[in-house]
């Protein structure tokens, strides 16, 4: 009875004492953990989400200050990435996936300001004082960053078209 | 798995009835050429072909259409003679219905060939990259439905050195019997083309694995194939999918491909026998592919059979033209009923990979009700690529894609085995089907989030080298100004020490 309490009484303690060691000498340093959130980001630095750029939102995340779900161009899948990354369940259920968005410019509204042209964090926009501007498909994020500065609402975010090649078989509705 | 198959047979597979005759039997038809014909550019696996032909174009059959674009393409040729009509977009032969990039071409009904038509008496004297290159000109593809250009398939299998040509007579797929037919009536132009397959390879034997339910084709062409020691005609067990590349393989020369590479690995590659007559066409007689052989079948179609159709011909010309319907058909299906693709409307084109057009009907469709998964496993018997579908489904009900992968997922071949045997009718191929689209729409969204993060960069190190310039240039505006306003201080101390000096030199002394 005493030599089984007092070898795990030893082994306790000396388990306690190498992990107290471990836990100091092999402590992660807070900084990794947000270069890697960082890397999940969009890396944009569009602002959409309120803090000063991707490394910001990063911190942020970190520190348990702001939602999983706060970055706009990513969605849902920057969202669900980050969920696994920090090892946290995710609520889902308030976020509307809506799936990609592109901008796209109303030629009939642009009057050319080049406003917008500054505020792509991608260059995706193209054009000139006094011509109408058009935005680059493939380079825009649907960050939205434009919307805002556009003085006659001409920019607006539109859902990326489906095409053949990109069509995805629907998810069979489940009878249970 | 060797020795449980050694004593109790395969394990994979299913039985589905084959409604293969009558249509396997009835004598084969030839379409003439309808008036317009929808041209795809899209109706290979790769990049779309890029339009070389001009709206009012003159154009003869054989003539170039379009261009093959990036390095997994292939040509398109112009079905009949005639006038182009439109370039355009037209409903794609998928079940989505959305559009695709098509050459319309107005028939002038005198089907003439064009004269630039490259033939030679004896190919096997070519060298076999020049094979290869004619293959390509020619746009043949795959022609069991995978449409891989053929010409890629040709000389890469040469570069790694392939020992073995097997050639797919299976066609598993129920209702279908256009191999079936093309074999009972072309043998001679399969096993011509086979040897020049072998010849453009460099593999120095073939064997075609047949079906053993189609015994008149084995018969046609173990007769044709008599006089080449290289081509052995093998029977082969009738079950579904017996026509799928990895269990062909295995099946003919106990060989297992390994989860993710191409037969080549095994040193061996397979060609579907249609293709082999195109590969013919296109080497001895520089014929594009313009036309191919397709079964129509099915429950409401009136006379089933087997119809020689012109790429581009609406689906809607083809059924009339077989003759019309004979119920009213509730589905219409492109392929084969197991893996094929349901048509939204019949005003889609045939394509180069269209195996068969079914008009299915009554008891053919039954709907069944879904129930919940008792766990029977027979999903897991059936699979032939040895997966756990029940898991892999409840995995993908559940929001956890990866979970599938880790199961198993890419390794799905998609025949449908699994929801064909399952008792409580749950679409658990439909659900690997979305799983699979998901996942590469993931892949294609990270692709571009990391092409857009480098634009984000290169932007940021653009403003920071403007913001840069500007202090640059300010900093030496400053210093100009600064050197600027010392020189004049400099010179006014100057002109008040002269004033100084000469009001001292003037005072009175």
């Amino acid at each position: 009875m005493l030599v089984a309490i007092s070898s795990l009484t030893i082994l306790g303690a000396a388990f306690g004492l190498i992990l107290g060691i471990a836990g100091r000498f092999l402590a992660v340093e807070a900084d990794a953990n947000v270069a890697e959130i960082e890397a999940l980001m969009p890396g944009t630095n569009c602002g959409q989400c309120g803090f000063p750029g991707c490394s910001g939102a990063a911190a942020a995340i970190a520190a348990g200050e702001a939602a999983l779900t706060c970055c706009a161009p990513g969605g849902k899948a920057v969202a669900v990435a980050l969920a696994e990354k920090l090892g946290v369940s995710l609520d889902l259920s308030g976020v509307a996936n809506e799936g990609p968005k592109v901008a796209g410019v109303a030629e009939d509204l642009c009057i050319g300001c080049c406003r917008c042209i500054k505020s792509c964090p991608t260059d995706a926009i193209l054009g000139a004082p006094k011509q109408i501007h058009n935005v680059l498909k493939e380079a825009c994020t649907g960050c939205a960053a434009c919307v805002e500065h556009c003085p006659t609402e001409a920019l607006l975010l539109h859902p990326v078209p489906v095409t053949l090649p990109h069509w995805v078989m629907p998810r069979p509705a489940a009878a249970f | 798995m060797g020795l449980m198959e050694k004593f109790f047979g395969l394990s994979w597979g299913i039985h589905p009835k084959d409604h293969k005759r009558p249509a396997a039997d009835a004598v084969t038809r030839i379409m003439p050429a309808p008036e317009r014909l929808y041209v795809s550019l899209a109706q290979h696996l790769g990049a779309p072909a890029l339009p070389s032909v001009l709206v009012g174009q003159r154009v003869k059959k054989g003539d170039l259409l379009a261009n093959p674009q990036g390095s997994v393409s292939a040509a398109i040729h112009a079905p009949t003679s005639g006038v182009v009509a439109a370039i355009g977009e037209i409903p794609a032969p998928h079940p989505s219905g959305l559009p695709v990039l098509a050459v319309t071409l107005a028939a002038d009904g005198l089907d003439e060939w064009s004269e630039a038509l490259e033939a030679t008496p004896d190919p096997f004297a070519l060298a076999p990259d020049e094979i290869s290159r004619r293959v390509a000109a020619a746009g043949v593809v795959g022609m069991g439905g995978a449409t891989f250009p053929s010409a890629l398939k040709l000389a890469s299998s040469r570069k790694a050195g392939v020992t073995t040509l097997i050639m797919n007579g299976g066609e598993c797929e129920p209702y279908l019997s256009c191999d079936d037919r093309l074999m009972r009536d072309e043998a001679d132009a399969i096993i011509d083309g086979i040897r020049l397959m072998l010849y453009a390879t460099g593999a120095s034997a073939a064997i075609v694995g047949i079906e053993n339910n189609k015994p008149e084709a084995i018969a046609a062409m173990q007769a044709a194939a008599q006089a080449y020691s290289e081509v052995s005609v093998r029977s082969i067990p009738a079950r579904y999918p017996m026509g799928s590349e990895k269990q062909l393989v295995q099946t003919l020369t106990g060989k297992e491909i390994p989860a993710g590479s191409l037969p080549a690995e095994v040193g061996v590659v397979v060609h579907n026998v249609g293709t082999a007559k195109a590969v013919r066409a296109a080497a001895r007689y520089g014929q594009p592919l313009v036309s191919r052989l397709l079964t129509v079948n099915g429950g409401a179609v009136k006379h089933p059979g087997n119809i020689v159709v012109p790429i581009g011909a609406l689906v809607e010309d083809v059924l009339a033209f077989a003759g019309g319907f004979s119920a009213t058909p509730g589905r219409l299906v492109m392929g084969g009923p197991m893996m094929g693709m349901s048509l939204p409307h019949a005003r889609v084109p045939v394509v180069k990979g269209s195996s068969g057009i079914l008009a299915l009907a009554g008891a053919e469709l039954a709907d069944r009700e879904e129930g919940a998964c008792i766990r029977c496993g027979s999903c897991v018997r059936a699979c032939p690529m040895g997966l756990l579908p029940l898991e892999m489904a409840r995995h993908i009900q559940g929001d956890d894609l990866k979970g599938a992968v880790k199961l198993g997922l890419k390794d799905c071949i998609a025949c449908g085995c699994c929801a064909y045997v399952c008792q409580s009718h749950i679409p658990l191929v439909q659900y690997f089907a979305y799983a699979k689209g998901t996942l590469a729409a993931e892949d294609r969204a990270k692709l571009h989030a990391d092409a857009t993060k480098k634009l984000a960069l290169a932007r940021g190190e653009r403003l920071a080298q403007e913001a840069r310039e500007k202090a640059e240039v300010a900093a030496r505006r400053k210093a100009e100004r600064e050197a600027a306003k010392l020189a004049e201080a400099a010179a006014k101390t100057a002109t008040a020490a002269t004033v100084k000096t000469v009001e001292t030199e003037g005072a009175p002394a």
